[in-house]
Order: structure tokens, then C-alpha cells, then sequence
């Protein structure tokens, strides 16, 4: 498999994924 | 001059003015300096040797210099609430405390990965060919790391504070 990280577009894709991830994994944390 | 306005006002004010060179340089890296640098490599004769003489180590330094002044106003900030955030003790500092670690580990990337490699691949320091093979891959991979993760960081930065509001709705 090819590394996203080698292409702007999946650097960003990936970015917005984590974002995402990250967000309800906060949202987990308080309690929410 | 009260103490609020030093670390609110005048450390916010600086958080940002750094953030936005070091972030603002890290774009110029990977959207525009990586696809141009390839684009000089392939003239005949190449044509980017300006670039890595004149522009890149000048983008280099304000880069990394930048980074450091972003973490320092950014914790200068947090002030006694460092470990609230960093330590995920508080949940109102949930939040910032996601958005600190993502710029932390970034921080840890343009002075640990970032920079001795691009060292080697500018000249800098010294290099046989093979070690600026493996220095450019790595330099290139904490770079984009780093553009990746500053998408949740400036997410986490810019929304933390309300981001207890949005949850009561």
C-alpha cells in the first residue's frame, strides 16, 4: 500500500480523518 | 500592565504571530517548495539550486525559530493549567490539551527530524550520498507528518474554547 503521506491530497485526507477521529474521542473524554 | 494582559493578551497576540510564520512556512514546504524543487530538478540544466542555496535554509531558520516561539507563548498562556491540559486533568482543557500535544509532537519533529536532516541535505553538515538519500526521505516524511497533523491541531486551537458550548446543544 502507498503511503499517503507521499501525495498532498492524502496528507490532507488524512489530516481531516484524525481531525475527525480526534474530535469524538474529546467529545468521549468530557463526557459528552 | 496587568499580568492577564501580558499572558492573554500580548501571549495570545505572539502565539498567533508565530504560528502563523511557522505554519505559514511548513504550507510554503509541502504545497509549493517540494512540487517546485521537483519541477527544477527535471530542467535541463537543473534550475533549483537557488532555492536550496537562497531560499531554503532563510525559510529554514524563521521555520524552526518560529516553532519555538509558538510553544513558548502557547505554554506561557496555559500558565498553571500547563498540567491540567498536557495531563488531560481538567475536562475544560480537554481540548487544548489534544491541540497542545499535536503541536508538541510537531515541535518535536522540526528540531529532531526536520532540521539535523535538512542539514545534511543542504550542506550544512557534511553527508556521503547514500546519508542524504535517507536524510531527504525522513525530512520529507516529518514534514508532511506535520502538515498533517497541524489540520487537528488548528481544529483543537481555534475551537477549544467553545468547545464546552457546542456540547450542550
Amino acid at each position: 500500500m502507498k503511503n499517503p503521506l507521499d501525495t498532498l491530497t492524502g496528507t490532507v485526507v488524512s489530516g481531516l480523518v484524525l481531525t475527525v477521529v480526534l474530535y469524538f474521542l474529546a467529545r468521549a473524554m468530557m463526557g459528552a | 500592565m496587568s499580568m492577564d494582559f501580558i499572558q492573554y493578551g500580548l501571549g495570545r497576540w505572539l502565539h498567533i504571530f508565530f504560528g502563523v510564520m511557522w505554519i505559514g512556512l511548513l504550507y510554503y514546504f509541502n504545497f509549493v517548495q517540494v512540487d517546485a524543487m521537483k519541477a527544477a530538478a527535471a530542467d535541463n540544466p537543473p534550475t533549483g539550486a537557488g532555492i536550496s542555496k537562497h531560499v531554503a535554509p532563510r525559510a529554514l531558520f524563521f521555520f524552526r525559530w518560529a516553532a519555538v516561539g509558538t510553544v513558548l507563548m502557547g505554554l506561557a498562556m496555559l500558565g498553571d493549567k500547563v498540567d491540567d491540559a498536557l495531563f488531560f486533568k481538567d475536562r475544560a482543557y480537554m481540548p487544548i490539551g489534544i491541540g497542545a500535544w499535536l503541536g508538541l509532537i510537531m515541535f518535536f519533529n522540526v528540531w529532531v527530524l526536520i532540521w539535523p536532516n535538512q542539514k545534511k541535505i543542504l550542506g550544512i553538515v557534511s553527508a556521503t550520498d547514500e546519508e542524504k538519500g535517507k536524510a531527504r526521505r525522513i525530512a520529507f516524511l516529518a514534514s508532511r507528518t506535520n502538515t498533517m497533523l497541524s489540520i487537528p491541531m488548528l481544529f483543537f486551537m481555534s475551537f477549544s474554547a467553545t468547545f464546552h458550548r457546542s456540547l450542550l446543544g
